[in-house]
């Protein structure tokens, strides 16, 4: 079983972390992943920048271009996480978009991967269409779980093909924005939160985008099994740096007190 | 039944049921865009084969747009190359270029799709101002996305998009060019999915977007058919010739003669200041396969997959990639693909002026400029879309020749 599976079959809702590959520091990488499993984060997706991130809001856009200032590269990445499971043991997920993937070349990106011990991905730009056609059967021989993501748009048709293709969980997005735009849950989203979570899926979901404190983590874990913060942890280790990561986890988990 | 197997076996140009150019189109798109497009996909060809659609979006290419727009014999211009060129003089239109037959098809589409909020993005500022025209035409709000750096060297058009009640929004990220301002766009779609329809201005995007645009600039080669048979008894000329941006203008002149093999295809890019010298938009020289604005398609990008960042002269041909179709045009040698820098397009440019008292688009430019690489016999029959005016232009061409 992937790991992914794995810890999606633990009883507890699961706080899951994107970081952008290569910001603020182009060797952070390592210390981040390691930090954030001892501070008590249960999945992690790497960021592998890319020039034109459509669905991001500025801050991933600005950490993004940060890190290819800093000379991050799909080989760089690779290079630095090469030896990552002698250390951390938590699901780790590749998220990024699908042309820097494509040039590295989709299968030789997939056994990287999976040489490395990595778990998952998340493609925003490939169309789950597009996967199915082309891509699954190498993403099954590396045994690589592809992450597809639903919206508050997405109809019940299409959420049902897309769990019926999924094996770990599905990626749903808060509501219909680009990362890093709200600040809160209204009833608009909690209802499609509601609605999802009643379509019983064989899939678990993940909310994402838009979760940023204790609050929107709880608003968001009564419905889903577990969350993704993204911005929110970006802008926190601009502001204060990569040694408080574990403060970052506590105020979500609101273990402070 | 061998007629039958030939055309079978022929090359097609067009787009697939499938939305793609031989390898080249498709709809790369994050989820959250999907319910948008496909609801495009599923309904562009029905509603463009209504009837009212048709009579109304032909009635406004006459009326508004001021349609057809002239086949123009440049005699003086043909006698300097010693061929015979003419001019399809998309710059006759209303808001000076052939942006607006597509903005004219959208926005009646928009309608049909029960959409409020109209969104675009600019690199030259023509598309802007299309885009920005036709909602004035039709009371819809309208928010275009250009460019900072754009908005600097296009300074009227951003002032008539205003005019014309248009909220213009500078992007910038990245090259804070057409890039940009399409990726703000895609961003504002996302953030907008239900009210708003996304008037994308080249042959560019996802599946539908690049045959929907092409079909709306057909007219320009649906004229040149029957123009040229009235002045030199043959509707099909031996080439004809076209810039590149995104390809919408390029589309529009090729596609009644795509399937006809003996019409040669001439497509221009911007070399900005040369191929080689790290500043160009020569995306079929410079450029790989790869994945731009929801297609597959040829892209300028690094080793790694980087979107690179490309330099014109030019605001409307500043773009790392070309439509889809384009790049299979290129891959299948159906059309010879030139590259012209900012010099020689400039120069061009002053000479049209001079010989036909036409003052060109910088974009258009560039396709003029190919008199001066490439040889024709005297009695090949050249038709060159001149695709914009340049008053747009005039500061760039005040700066160039220090006027
Ligand atoms: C006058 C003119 N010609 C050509 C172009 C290039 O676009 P396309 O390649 O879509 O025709 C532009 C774009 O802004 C333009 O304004």
């Amino acid at each position: 079983m992937n790991r992914i599976q794995q810890k999606l079959q633990e009883n507890k809702k699961l706080l899951s972390i994107y970081f952008t590959a290569g910001y603020p520091s182009l060797n952070d990488t390592v210390s981040i992943i390691q930090d954030l499993e001892k501070s008590g984060v249960d999945m992690i997706e790497i960021g592998l920048p890319f020039s034109d991130p459509l669905a991001d809001g500025p801050t991933i856009q600005a950490s993004s271009t940060q890190a290819l200032k800093n000379g991050m590269t799909t080989e760089v990445l690779f290079n630095q996480i090469k030896n990552i499971r002698k250390s951390v043991s938590i699901p780790l997920i590749i998220m990024g978009y699908f042309n820097p993937m494509l040039q590295y070349g989709v299968e030789a990106f997939c056994k990287k991967c999976s040489e490395i011990g990595i778990d998952g991905l998340i493609i925003p730009d490939l169309p789950v269409d597009v996967y199915h056609e082309q891509y699954k059967s190498i993403f099954e021989t590396y045994g690589l779980i592809n992450v597809f993501l639903i919206t508050p748009q997405t109809s019940v048709e299409r959420i049902n093909f897309i769990d019926s293709i999924s094996n770990g969980f599905i990626y749903m997005v808060s509501s219909a924005s680009v990362t890093g735009s709200q600040s809160g849950f209204g009833k608009k989203q909690t209802n499609y939160f509601k609605r999802i979570a009643e379509m019983n899926l064989n899939n678990p979901q993940i909310i994402g985008f838009g979760i940023s404190d204790y609050k929107t983590f709880t608003q968001a874990t009564q419905y889903a099994k577990g969350a993704i913060i993204g911005s929110a942890f970006i802008k926190y280790i601009s502001k204060y740096g990569i040694k408080t990561i574990h403060e970052f986890t506590k105020n979500i988990k609101n273990t402070n007190n | 039944m061998f007629a039958m197997t030939t055309i079978k076996n022929k090359m097609n140009y067009n787009v697939n049921e499938k939305g793609y150019y031989g390898e080249f189109g498709g709809a790369y798109i994050p989820e959250m865009l999907y319910p948008n497009v496909e609801e495009l996909r599923q309904n562009y060809l029905k509603i463009m084969a209504e009837p009212s659609f048709k009579e109304e979006f032909n009635q406004l290419l006459k009326d508004y747009v001021g349609r057809p727009s002239p086949l123009y014999f440049a005699k003086r211009l043909s006698e300097k190359y010693n061929t015979k060129i003419y001019l399809k003089r998309e710059d006759l239109n209303h808001t000076g270029a052939h942006k607006i037959n597509n903005t004219i098809g959208q926005i009646l589409m928009a309608k049909r799709l029960g959409k409020t909020r109209i969104i675009a993005e600019t690199g030259a500022g023509q598309h802007g101002v299309a885009t920005a025209t036709v909602c004035a035409l039709t009371g819809l709000e309208c928010i275009v996305y250009m460019g900072e750096i754009d908005i600097a060297r296009q300074a009227p058009n951003v002032a008539r998009m205003k005019m014309l009640g248009a909220t213009v929004v500078p992007a910038l990220s990245g090259s804070r060019t057409l890039k940009d301002a399409t990726n703000e766009a895609i961003r504002d779609w996302i953030n907008n999915p239900v009210d708003t329809h996304y008037i994308i201005g080249s042959a560019i995007g996802p599946h539908p977007y690049p045959d929907m645009v092409t079909r709306f600039q057909s007219v320009i080669s649906e004229e040149i058919k029957w123009q040229l048979k009235e002045h030199e008894g043959r509707e099909k000329p031996d080439y004809v010739v076209a810039c590149i941006g995104g390809g919408s203008n390029a589309a529009g002149t090729y596609y009644h003669f795509l399937h006809e093999e003996d019409v040669k295809i001439i497509a221009v890019e911007a070399a900005g200041h040369g191929i080689d010298s790290g500043e160009s938009a020569a995306t079929s020289v410079l450029g790989k396969e790869g994945i731009i604005h929801g297609c597959k398609t040829l892209l300028m990008q690094t080793k790694d997959g980087q979107i690179t960042e490309p330099y014109s002269i030019s605001a409307g041909l500043d773009y790392p990639g070309v439509g889809p179709m384009h790049a299979h045009l290129a891959k299948t040698k159906r059309a010879e693909f030139m590259s012209i820098t900012d010099d020689d397009a400039m120069k061009a440019g002053l000479e049209l002026c001079q010989l036909e008292g036409i003052i060109p688009a910088i974009e258009s430019s560039h396709a003029l400029a190919i008199f001066e690489h490439k040889k024709f016999k005297p009695n090949d029959v050249i038709v060159v879309s001149l695709s914009g005016r340049g008053d747009k232009d005039l500061n760039t061409y005040i700066n160039y020749f220090k006027l």
